[in-house]
């Protein structure tokens, strides 16, 4: 069980962005985590950004989720993606200046092993209807983790004040 | 491409744009979106619209499935307190 959290690296928007990126990141940890607190540009409740590993593109990350909307449960998967699909942040639609919080946990980065990881996101929305998502995510990458990057969706921006915070771990 | 660092105050473009922040040296750099980004992002947009109708249509038939059964089962004479111990 891992028993210290070093602060990497973070990022507090100043203003809109398409994407955030920590690159270069050490190899001297057991495992990553990586928190932020976002809120998009999206005018309708609830909206998306993905996440890439190593600049990679192809088709080699999938999912398995589960999805409550506050009134209903489901459950789906995706495979053959080029990116992660870390849903459901906060956006425009939602309670005015609120943020959705997100937790993403790769263990064994380092590993030349494929790299599965836990998502953690929520929409924050003070009305009925509000989204919360767990996600079983793979990277399939025999290369160290070096790079992270998350992205939105078409026009969607990370709005200013959104922040992100990259956690390395140690187990000793 | 140039890069700004935002460090120094440099005006941002109000085209989209992209925030990297060395692990290593802590400098952070901003720049617009290429052309192949932008794309992608677009793409993006019709790839997670399509997962998040399918994710929708999961929810409604469970939800729909759940209200059928509940009828079926009040046809057959259980209460409501009867039926909603069931998925307790």
């Amino acid at each position: 069980m891992a028993n210290t959290y070093t602060l990497i690296s973070s990022q507090t928007l100043a203003s809109t962005a398409a994407s955030v990126t920590f690159s270069t990141i050490p190899s001297t940890y057991t495992d990553l985590c990586l928190k932020a607190s976002i809120r998009t540009n999206d005018a309708s409740t609830s909206s998306y950004f993905r996440m890439t590993i190593n600049g990679d593109s192809g088709t080699n990350y999938g999912n398995r989720r589960l999805t409550g909307t506050g009134s209903a449960a489901s459950s789906g998967n995706n495979s053959g993606q080029v990116w992660i699909n870390a849903v459901y942040v906060a956006s425009n639609g939602d309670t005015a200046n609120t943020f959705g919080s997100t937790e993403i946990y790769i263990p064994s980065y380092n590993s030349t092993a494929s790299k599965p990881m836990n998502i953690f996101t929520t929409e924050e929305n003070n009305a009925t209807a509000s989204n919360i998502q767990l996600q079983a995510g793979l990277y399939i990458g025999t290369s160290a983790i070096t790079s992270t990057t998350l992205l939105n969706v078409g026009s969607t921006l990370f709005l200013a004040g959104s922040s992100f915070y990259l956690y390395g771990i140690k187990n000793s | 491409m140039a890069l700004f660092n935002l460090k120094k105050g440099t005006t941002m473009t109000e085209a989209p744009t992209a925030v990297e922040v060395n692990c290593e040296t802590g400098e952070v750099t901003t720049r617009p979106l290429t052309a192949e980004e932008i794309a992608a992002n677009e793409a993006a947009a019709a790839q997670t619209a399509a997962n998040r109708a399918a994710a929708e249509a999961e929810a409604a038939a469970v939800a729909a499935a759940k209200e059928s059964a509940q009828a079926k089962l009040a046809a057959l004479g259980l209460s409501a307190d009867e039926i909603a111990a069931l998925s307790k």
